[in-house]
């Protein structure tokens, strides 16, 4: 059989066209199979009744001047503490060149904003609130609980946290000063309902 | 290393199957293998190992049979298996302690593997495909710690999921779909459960492939020798080695009923006696044992390394001590395998194993002060043995000369040795 043959010619148009559904049923079974994929990999997110729990609203209305409480919110703890003038004073002489995190950390805050005393106090409304220090209770190196909250525990070197595992210091206004952790402690987003009513998330 | 099938079914059923599915002639094929004759004890922990996983295997299916993967109710749940379950208390002993056993044996697997250079060439698909099973080891017995929920549960899966999270850009994302929430909860629980149902299955599997390299390029042996002559240096691997690993594994079963039955948490922790609380953490989380020299290399990353922190360091230093493995075969330039014959790198050796312990110790202790630099030291000597150490001696170090065969090694061995084959003389008389 010779290539110039005619009826071979006939034979390569339908080649290619077999080439063509090829490649197009590729593309179809890559698609098919990316949009399976992801049903399987997003099922683990979390879930709606996961994410229906995301507020929480707190009376601190019981809660006394140099006294802290531990609220719970999507599985984790959420610090509140009433600081006294003292603690305030101490966590706004600190100059932000002497921070590990100069970053606020701060939910309430959009586009970030500087780890000044004001911008870890600041609330949803956008005022600060420097009494209240509300955050979340998580070392931000593993993860772990730090100590400070209830009275009598070590509060670190700097009068705020101190992470018992591998041995983070935070101030008074939830930085980070010493110690493995990166990152200054969460705040959560929170606005105040009313005077003594405070919604997290 | 092929060998003609030495299989003749008898019967007729036999013919018939052996004609359909010649499974029978699979097995006969396997008994008959050809085995270096030289085996010594520590190449019977191939076999322990298998033992170990069908043990946790069977002992696991059975305990899924009463526990209840509910943050609710797990805690209670074994509990429940350790009073009330007919012997819930065995079987839940035999499994936990059963991890640690599993641990042990691979390390002791790895270690003579490394001693006498079984990574190398022909045979660093067995190599890789070892340190495959390690790891999907380490993720099976890691998520089923988790199970019990107790503190070290909870604690341990919160330090160990928050290590992701030290991922520039997608690490949070990945934490929050492990987690399936904004922490630790019901839904990790979840998932760590089927998973670790699971794993074990993979790793099967994963054996199966294992076994298959190496019987593809014959068992390495502790000369280190190829088999030159079939007949002169090997024995068929049944009755000579089934015999001989059935010994093993007796004397390895004695061990675990150590533990088991006299002293069955001596290798727990007793935070983990306490239920999962969210709001407490205990003063100090401890990993299981055989993570301890990880967790130290881990710890030991405290200072920041340009752009990388002290915390994403830490992570791929710890993930890097595990992969480094992968790699090992090029790594280690010399063509000699044994160490018998390499005086220098044997010495390197031993000190690799004091490291690894020393970093087992020091992974136990808080992460301050002295300890840190310790563990730093012991990372770097880690680290240094396979980037530097090994690269380097394959090309500085003398070393002895080799026998020329197996045959002649064994052979050899009553005569007074003038340099010494230490290690051998004990094992060897047994063949």
């Amino acid at each position: 059989m010779s290539t110039a043959d005619p009826a071979n010619q006939k034979d390569y148009t339908r080649r290619d066209v077999i080439h063509i559904a090829h490649m197009l049923a590729g593309a179809t079974a890559a698609a098919g199979a990316g949009a399976v994929l992801w049903p399987l990999v997003h099922q683990m997110n979390p879930d709606a009744s996961v994410l229906a729990l995301s507020t929480k609203e707190v009376d601190l209305s019981a809660v006394q001047v140099g006294q802290a409480i531990k609220v719970f919110w999507q599985g984790k703890p959420v610090f509140i503490r009433r600081r006294t003038p003292e603690e305030i004073d101490q966590a706004a002489a600190v100059p932000l060149s002497a921070l590990k995190d100069a970053s606020a950390r701060n939910d309430n805050i959009s586009g970030g904003g500087e780890a000044t005393d004001d911008g870890r106090t600041t609330n949803a409304a956008g005022e600060a609130k420097p009494e209240w220090l509300i955050l979340v209770g998580v070392c931000t190196h593993l993860g772990c609980i730090p100590l400070g909250t209830t009275s009598g525990e070590n509060k670190g070197d700097y009068g705020g946290w101190f992470c018992p595992c591998h041995g983070s210091h935070y101030d008074t206004s939830g930085r980070i000063r010493k110690g493995p952790a990166p990152e200054n402690l969460a705040i959560p987003p929170y606005e105040f309902v009313s005077d003594t009513v405070v919604k997290i998330g | 290393m092929d060998h003609p099938s030495t299989y003749k079914p008898n019967t007729g059923v036999e013919k018939w199957l052996d004609e359909r599915l010649p499974i029978v002639r699979m097995g006969a094929d396997f008994m008959e293998f050809p085995t270096p004759k030289n085996l010594n004890y520590w190449w019977t922990f191939g076999a322990i190992l298998v033992v170990c996983l069908v043990i946790q295997i069977i002992t696991g299916v059975v305990l899924a049979m009463h526990y209840t993967p509910h943050t609710d109710f797990a805690f209670a749940s074994v509990e429940k298996i350790m009073r009330d379950v007919n012997y819930g208390w065995l079987l839940r002993y035999v499994h936990a302690n059963g991890a640690s056993m599993f641990f042990l044996a691979v390390f002791i697997h790895m270690m003579r593997g490394m001693y006498y250079g079984s990574y190398k060439a022909p045979r660093e698909m067995s190599w890789i495909l070892g340190v495959v099973i390690f790891l999907l080891m380490m993720a099976t017995a890691f998520m089923g710690y988790v199970l019990p929920w107790g503190q070290m549960s909870y604690w341990g899966a919160t330090v160990i999921t928050n290590l992701f999270s030290a991922i520039p850009v997608v690490g949070d994302s990945i934490r929050t779909l492990l987690w399936g929430g904004f922490s630790v909860d019901n839904p990790t629980l979840n998932r760590f459960f089927s998973l670790h149902y699971l794993l074990p299955f993979a790793i099967f599997g994963v054996v199966g492939l294992h076994i298959w390299a190496f019987h593809t390029t014959g068992n390495n042996n502790p000369t280190g020798v190829n088999v030159k002559n079939v007949k002169k240096d090997t024995v068929p691997f049944h009755p000579y080695f089934t015999v001989k690993d059935g010994f093993a594994i007796v004397v390895f079963l004695i061990l675990f009923g150590v533990f088991v039955f006299f002293n069955p948490n001596a290798l727990g922790h007793a935070d983990n006696y306490i239920e999962a609380d969210p709001l407490v953490t205990p003063a100090s989380i401890v990993p299981e044992w055989y993570f301890l020299p990880f967790y130290a290399i881990l710890r030991a990353i405290t200072f920041d390394l340009g752009p990388i922190s002290s915390k994403l360091g830490g992570v791929i230093a710890m993930f890097s001590s595990i992969l480094v493995l992968f790699v090992l075969p090029w790594l280690d330039t010399s063509k000699v395998r044994s160490m018998r014959y390499r005086p220098v790198a044997r010495l390197w050796f031993f000190l690799f194993i004091v490291a690894c312990i020393f970093l087992g110790w020091l992974g136990g202790k808080p992460a301050e002060g002295v300890y840190v630099v310790m563990a730093q030291i012991g990372t770097a000597y880690y680290f240094g043995f396979f980037l530097i150490i090994l690269p380097l001696l394959g090309i500085m170090e003398t070393t002895k000369p080799l026998p020329r065969s197996i045959a002649e090694a064994v052979l050899k061995q009553p005569k007074p040795e003038p340099t010494g084959m230490s290690g051998s003389g004990a094992a060897v008389p047994a063949e």
